[in-house]
């Protein structure tokens, strides 16, 4: 197994990171080597998602080692540990399917920190004998974890994101977000032809670029602004930073130049598309609870309710008819 | 315990110091440094760093942490109100959805 990238995974990389083929990114669980590895030494486990396994293997060069992969359904460690596909179980049947046993002298594996919600480490040991040794959070710490003598420096054990890595996150959106594009179209198109004065071709057309162009602003502020500047917006609540994001960015309406009412109905619009994307970023950011999410969904989900209605009806009043 | 902080005074992590044997395996697995250590005996230093995980209750051999464990992610939340299942984000695996 080599511990650099070629080019044909580095372009899968970029289209899994946009959401084309994500769900098929995977590498088949099993036993693997790096450099030249005998029984003395490490067994690093990690998940069959092969973005994972990329930035397993690239930290490696120079390190003779086993890479122990799980079955996690082409999942990621931190995720596939939240639902117990990267787990107890799969770990303890997967050592006995490779008989590692067999392979290696000692009696360790070396666990991504981030599998421990799905990971006893005890109960791995009850039942292989293999002891459990936490890693790093992250793979690029592991030279040094495994050259300390498997000792975590101080950092490898919290998990931190950049800006930058937060932005990356955030593209899948576009992909996942498809379907409702086509359909919030089709509505904008619908909502601006029909009126009580007759069907309006020209208007449709209008409230089509219009409406979507709103939609367009919230989303990129909830999608693309707010998870890289998260530190900057104020406020604890992921709908309370985008509507802000969404507010500055949906200034841009005012160059559409439509009518004082409609801009005021695409302004905000904005608002609550950005909140209401910032909000589904929780799921991707690396530090939200499910009791702090629940609790500022229960506060926002009213107040984005009632703001959409709200400029759909500003918005369709102001693009001309009735 | 720098850096980005979330919701204030919400996480279900519960520490019962009296079945703690000061292992530190919490403190190994946490990733947001949660817990400290005193006088032999995990504490719980910044309650609301927690993220609800589940590491450190899982692998506390002595049963002594307890905490509602899920994952911080609108749409799992949204998934479980409207199916009425616990929350999931049905994310990845077999399923459509891409989002974790």
């Amino acid at each position: 197994m080599k511990t650099s990238l070629a080019l044909k995974d580095r372009i899968g990389a970029a289209l899994v990171r946009l959401g084309i083929g994500r769900g098929r990114y995977r590498v088949a669980p099993g036993l693997y080597g790096v450099g030249l590895p005998g029984p003395d030494s490490p067994v690093l486990v990690t998940a069959n998602y092969k973005l994972t396994f990329d930035s397993l293997r690239i930290e490696l060069a120079g390190v003779d080692a086993w890479i122990l992969v799980l079955d996690t359904l082409g999942v990621n460690v931190w995720c596939a540990a939240g639902k117990k596909t990267f787990g107890t179980a799969e770990l303890v049947s997967r050592i006995r399917a490779v008989g590692l046993d067999r392979v290696v002298g000692h009696r360790k594996v070396v666990v991504p920190q981030l599998g421990a919600p799905g990971v006893a480490a005890h109960e791995v040991k009850t039942l292989s004998g293999f002891r459990v040794v936490f890693g790093p959070v992250r793979a690029s710490d592991l030279k040094a974890f495994l050259s300390a003598g498997m000792k975590a420096g101080s950092g490898m054990r919290l998990v931190r994101s950049t800006p930058w890595e937060r932005l990356v996150v955030g593209l899948v959106e576009f992909s996942n977000e498809r379907r409702t594009m086509v359909v919030l179209a089709g509505a904008l198109f619908l909502l601006a032809w029909a009126g009580l004065d007759g069907f309006s071709l020209a208007r449709a057309w209008r409230g089509l670029w219009t409406g979507f162009s709103a939609f367009a602003l919230g989303f990129a502020a909830g999608n693309l602004l707010t998870p890289p500047a998260l530190a900057l917006l104020p406020g604890r609540s992921f709908s309370g930073k985008g509507a802000q994001a969404g507010a500055l960015a949906g200034l841009a309406v005012l160059a559409l130049g439509q009518s004082a009412l409609a801009t005021a109905g695409m302004w905000l619009g904005a608002v609550v598309a950005g909140s209401w994307y910032a909000m589904n970023f929780t799921g991707s950011s690396t530090f939200t609870s499910p009791s702090g999410v629940e609790k500022e969904m229960r506060r926002a989900i009213p107040l984005q309710a009632a703001g959409l209605l709200l400029s759909v009806i500003f918005w369709r009043l102001g693009i001309g008819g009735s | 315990m720098a850096g980005l902080r979330y919701m204030q005074g919400v996480a279900t992590l519960r520490l019962n110091a009296g079945a703690c044997t000061g292992c530190g395996v919490c403190r190994e697995v946490c990733p947001h440094g949660v817990f400290g250590h005193e006088t032999g005996k995990a504490v719980i230093l910044d309650l609301d760093a927690c993220m609800e995980c589940g590491a450190c209750a899982l692998n506390c051999r002595e049963g002594a942490l307890s905490v509602a464990q899920g994952v911080g992610c609108a749409r799992a939340i949204i998934h479980g109100w409207l199916t009425g299942e616990p929350p999931s984000c049905d994310c990845g695996g077999e399923g459509e959805s891409n989002c974790c």
